[in-house]
Order: C-alpha cells, then sequence, then structure tokens
C-alpha cells in the first residue's frame, strides 16, 4: 500500500465518491465467494465422504459389492510413473534445446514454441480421441495402460517444457561462462552445471504434471479402459482412481464409495499443490 | 570423440523437441482422416446445420451439440469473467501480504482439483439445489453454467493477476497524485492498461469451459435436442462425444471422431485468437 490511511479517512473519502465505495464492495464480495466456494467444496465433500472411508474400499480385490479403490489407486501409480518416465526426458531436452541451443530469430523455433502452446490449449477430450484412434486402434494396443500413458505424455509435455525453459532461463549466465572458462564443453555445462541449479524449478513443473496426470479422466475411458483390476500387464486395460469415480458415480449404486473416492482424490491433489509451492518457496528464498 | 558426442547430443536436443511438432501433425492428421469422410458421407450442412441426432435413424446433425457448447460457455463467462477479474484486482491491489499467503496457494488448488471432482459437488450439491429453488429437472444448462464459471475461474484469476501486476506502478500513482480514489485509479487507469492480458484471460477461459467434458456430462443432462431454456437439460460437443463412443460402431463412431473435429477446429480458432492477443500485448 502506497498511501497508508486511518480508516476513519478512508471511510470519508468513500462518502465523497459512492461509486468506488461500490467498487470496493463488488472486489471483497468477489474475494469472498471465490474463497468461500472452494472452501464449501472441500469441507462439503471431507465431511460427506470421510465417514465412508473403510479398509473395505482398500481392499486388494474389487468386487461388485466392495467397489474398492486399491486396484484403481494401483493402476493410477503405474500410469503416473509411466507417463513421466516418457515425457519428462522429452520434456527436458526439448527445452535444453530451446534455451541452450537455439538461436534467436531460428524459425523452427518459433514453429516449435507455437505447436506447444497449441498442445496445451487442447483439451483433453482430444486427447482422448487422438489416442483412441492412434494407440488403440492404429497401433492396435487395445485398451491399456501403456496407450493411456502415451496419450497422458502427450498432454503433460507442454507443461514440462514450459516450467524446464522457465528454470533454465532463470539460471545466470556466469554459471555457464565459468564452466567454459574452466574448459568444460556445451555437454558437460548443461549436465554438470545448468540442470543441477535448476532442478527446483523443473521438479515443481514435474509435480504440476503429475497433478494433471492423477486428475485426468476424459483422456482415459477410451485408451486405458475401465477394467476393474488392476493390471500388472501394461498392455492390459486399468482404470485409474478419476476414472473409477467417474464409473462409481454414473452408476449411482456406490454414491458412498464415490464420495470416499472423491476425499482421496482432493487430499492428493493437495498434498501434490503443497509440495509444489513449498518448492516454489525455496526457489524464490534461493533467489534472494 | 568429444566433438562427436557434442553434435550427436545436439540433435537428440533437436529431435526432443519437435516431438510436440510431431504430436501437433499426428493429431491433427488422424482426427481429420478419421472424421472428414463421414463429415462427408452425411453432408456438411446436414451435419453441422442438422437439428436432429438419431443415430439408430441414420440422422447426425450437431447442431443441438454445437449451441449447447456455445450457451453452456457463454453462461460460464458470464458467471465467471466478472468475478474472477474482481478477485484478480484484489490479489493484485487489495489483498495484504500476509492473506495473499495464504489466498494464492488456495486459488492454484482451485485450478488443481480434477474436473471430475467438480462434476461430483455439481451433482450432489448443484443440481438438488437447483431442482428445488430454481425449478426444472436440476440438470440444466443453467447448473452447468454456474459450475463450468467456478472451473474456469483460476485461469481467469491467474492471467488478469499477472496482466494487472504488469502495468507499471506509476500509472497507479499518477492518478491518485491526480485525487482520484484507490478504486478509480484502478479501475480507470490501471485496468485499461491491462486490458489486452485481461482479453487473453477471458480468451483462455472460453477455450476451458468449450473443452470441459467431465463435470458437464455429470450436470447437464445430456438430452440432445435443441436446447430451449435454461432450466433445461442440454448436450455439448464434448460430452457427445463421451456419451456414445462406448458403442458406437461405423458411421455412428465416425461421425462421434467428426464431432471431435469440430470441436478441434473450435479450439484451434480460440487458440490462434489467444496467441494473437498475447502477442499484440507483448508488442
Amino acid at each position: 500500500m502506497i498511501n497508508k490511511a486511518t480508516i476513519k479517512q478512508k471511510l470519508n473519502v468513500y462518502k465523497k465518491h459512492p461509486l468506488s465505495l461500490l467498487m470496493c464492495l463488488l472486489v471483497l464480495v468477489s474475494a469472498i465467494i471465490t474463497i468461500s466456494v472452494l472452501g464449501f467444496l472441500i469441507v462439503y465433500i471431507l465431511v460427506h465422504g470421510i465417514p465412508y472411508l473403510n479398509l473395505d474400499l482398500f481392499a486388494w480385490k474389487y468386487t461388485s459389492t466392495n467397489a474398492s479403490m486399491m486396484p484403481a489407486i494401483i493402476n493410477t501409480l503405474i500410469m503416473t510413473v509411466l507417463s513421466l518416465i516418457i515425457s519428462v526426458p522429452l520434456g527436458i531436452f526439448s527445452a535444453i534445446y530451446l534455451v541452450e541451443y537455439a538461436k534467436k530469430g531460428n524459425k523452427l523455433v518459433s514453429i516449435i514454441r507455437l505447436t506447444t502452446e497449441t498442445l496445451a490449449g487442447i483439451p483433453s477430450i482430444i486427447y482422448g480421441l487422438f489416442g483412441m484412434i492412434f494407440f488403440v486402434t492404429t497401433l492396435k494396443w487395445g485398451y491399456s495402460i501403456m496407450a493411456g500413458a502415451f496419450t497422458l505424455a502427450i498432454m503433460v509435455l507442454p507443461t514440462i517444457i514450459r516450467t524446464t525453459e522457465e528454470a533454465l532461463i532463470s539460471v545466470p549466465d556466469s554459471y555457464r561462462e565459468g564452466s567454459y572458462g574452466l574448459g568444460a564443453g556445451k555437454l558437460r555445462t548443461i549436465f554438470r552445471i545448468v540442470l543441477p541449479s535448476a532442478v527446483p524449478g523443473i521438479a515443481s513443473g514435474i509435480i504440476l504434471a503429475i497433478g494433471r496426470i492423477v486428475g485426468e479422466t476424459a483422456a482415459l475411458i477410451y485408451t486405458a479402459g475401465t477394467a476393474t483390476e488392476a493390471t500388472g500387464n501394461l498392455f492390459g486395460s486399468g482404470r485409474t482412481l478419476s476414472v473409477h469415480m467417474y464409473s462409481l458415480s454414473r452408476e449411482g449404486i456406490h454414491v458412498n464409495q464415490a464420495y470416499a473416492t472423491a476425499v482421496v482424490l482432493l487430499l492428493l491433489v493437495m498434498a501434490i499443490n503443497t509440495v509444489s509451492s513449498l518448492i516454489a518457496k525455496s526457489i524464490t528464498k534461493n533467489r534472494q | 570423440m568429444r566433438k562427436y558426442k557434442e553434435s550427436l547430443m545436439k540433435y537428440v536436443f533437436l529431435l526432443a523437441a519437435c516431438i510436440s511438432i510431431l504430436a501437433v501433425v499426428l493429431i491433427c492428421y488422424f482426427l481429420f482422416v478419421n472424421g472428414i469422410p463421414a463429415i462427408k458421407e452425411i453432408g456438411v450442412t446436414d451435419f453441422i446445420f442438422g437439428k436432429v441426432w438419431k443415430p439408430s435413424l441414420n440422422k447426425y446433425g450437431i447442431l443441438p451439440m454445437i449451441l449447447g457448447s456455445i450457451y453452456v460457455t457463454a453462461g460460464a463467462i458470464i458467471v465467471g469473467v466478472p468475478i474472477g477479474i474482481l478477485m484478480a484486482v484484489f490479489m493484485a491491489k487489495y489483498c495484504p501480504k500476509k492473506l495473499y499467503r495464504f489466498i494464492k496457494p488456495a486459488v492454484d488448488l482451485l485450478a488443481g482439483i480434477p474436473s471430475i471432482v467438480y462434476g461430483f459437488f455439481g451433482l450432489v450439491v448443484m443440481v438438488p439445489f437447483i431442482r428445488e429453488n430454481v425449478g426444472g429437472q436440476g440438470y440444466s444448462m443453467l447448473t452447468a453454467s454456474l459450475l463450468l464459471g467456478i472451473m474456469i475461474l483460476p485461469t481467469i484469476i491467474g492471467v488478469s493477476e499477472a496482466a494487472i501486476r504488469a502495468v507499471p506502478d506509476s500509472y497507479y500513482e499518477g492518478a491518485l497524485a491526480l485525487g482520484a480514489t484507490h478504486e478509480r485509479s484502478i479501475f480507470k487507469t490501471v485496468l485499461p492498461a491491462a486490458k489486452s492480458g485481461i482479453f487473453a484471460a477471458v480468451v483462455l477461459g472460453v477455450g476451458r469451459a468449450v473443452g470441459e467434458t467431465m463435470a458437464v456430462i455429470m450436470i447437464a443432462g445430456n438430452q440432445p435436442i435443441m436446447p430451449k431454456s435454461i432450466y433445461e437439460g442440454v448436450r455439448t460437443l464434448t460430452s457427445n462425444i463421451v456419451m456414445e463412443m462406448g458403442y458406437a460402431t461405423d458411421l455412428h463412431r465416425e461421425a462421434l471422431i467428426a464431432t471431435g473435429v469440430v470441436l478441434f477446429v473450435f479450439i484451434l480458432i480460440i487458440n490462434i485468437s489467444f496467441s494473437l492477443i498475447k502477442r499484440r500485448g507483448e508488442k
């Protein structure tokens, strides 16, 4: 705040300018609405869901009576790891090219930027359609964890590229120059000097990607399918937690279990967000 | 040997960077190749302007779904944009630093909640509420607009806040020095200067709303008929695909992919206008 005024002075100003008062109130009301919608959603789901959390829901085997989410949790884990294995190296390498190698004004670079932006804007259902046509049908993988993971890998690629790019750009040029000055080559400089100092930024990008993978439904229904079992086979079908929750709430028989699944999903997302903001905080602290 | 390794890795990086180009090309190619023949077979006008969607009778008109998507998105904009922009103003110009430390993660969380959880929340809270207090079945365009309005909030808040913060403080201070109130300075000098960024935020929000699938499918009713009133059910382009893809075969399946093509074209137009606005703002 630049103008520090007492409350009384502020009230006097508002008395003379009713329109300003109105705008001020509107701003405050919007803030209250936004925060209370979020608060209500979280509290409602926790209050209604936690009582239904029981051991049956975490049984190793899914049956139509217990509607266990354990297989779905395992599938989610496999799906997340697999998607990251595909997308993280590609994303990081791609960002390295854009930041460290590409020359300014390079036409190819502007095309890469454009396509990355396009990928970021494509809705998940389009990814799902593409995954179904390409991985499931054309490559004949069938509804499988593999098809789902590849689809999601493309989906989170722009997130990883963008955050890695930002992290690499924020590494001071003096680091690179120092490394060259000591006789290191470009490759060595990148892997030994630049990447290690960009790790927190890259990590926060990966965590963002994990959040998207865990919460994704539309891209998975017709790629990984909706089989209820935890599949050890990467070319077998399996539903992740979000898809599991969609099936439960659509069938309408297991509403209680759907509440409980919502709790688990919500807690997962909150944990992921907390970790990513902690990392972000440590980055800003280091810079100061 | 070292030189060889250096140039080899350069090409490895280049190859990785080209993956996003390859992905976009593949997505376009496979969507269009699988969708266009169906549009040709049904007929462009019959497909896009046909008012009846009855796969069992070989009638594939997606006008109801196009209108459904447009109406629901418009509703979401009406709900989400004013609140989102005002909230961005609050975060950039009103919020004390101590409070900001809690509000910023809260808005991030709003962005991180999976759409399926939003949809479930809409199903168990908003649908009964609308049914009992407003009228209709509850599964309606109104419910979908409200929920989507909430869901696009973090997008609009994030981008507009960045745009507002990018305006130099001197604008605000200058207005204050001329005797304008805090509000007048913000709404008459800072916001107009941040106009293009805020507009980009709205466009991005439109993209989110058009593409949202899981939340809408759970609360919008999904009747494939011409939308008549905001209290009645509506089916969007996205939900049309998810609803029927599971059992569709032959022309029906291709018509659904063609629905995806139409959606994709919409999204591309929105994306391009977003980057154009952003680029103009940067100049």
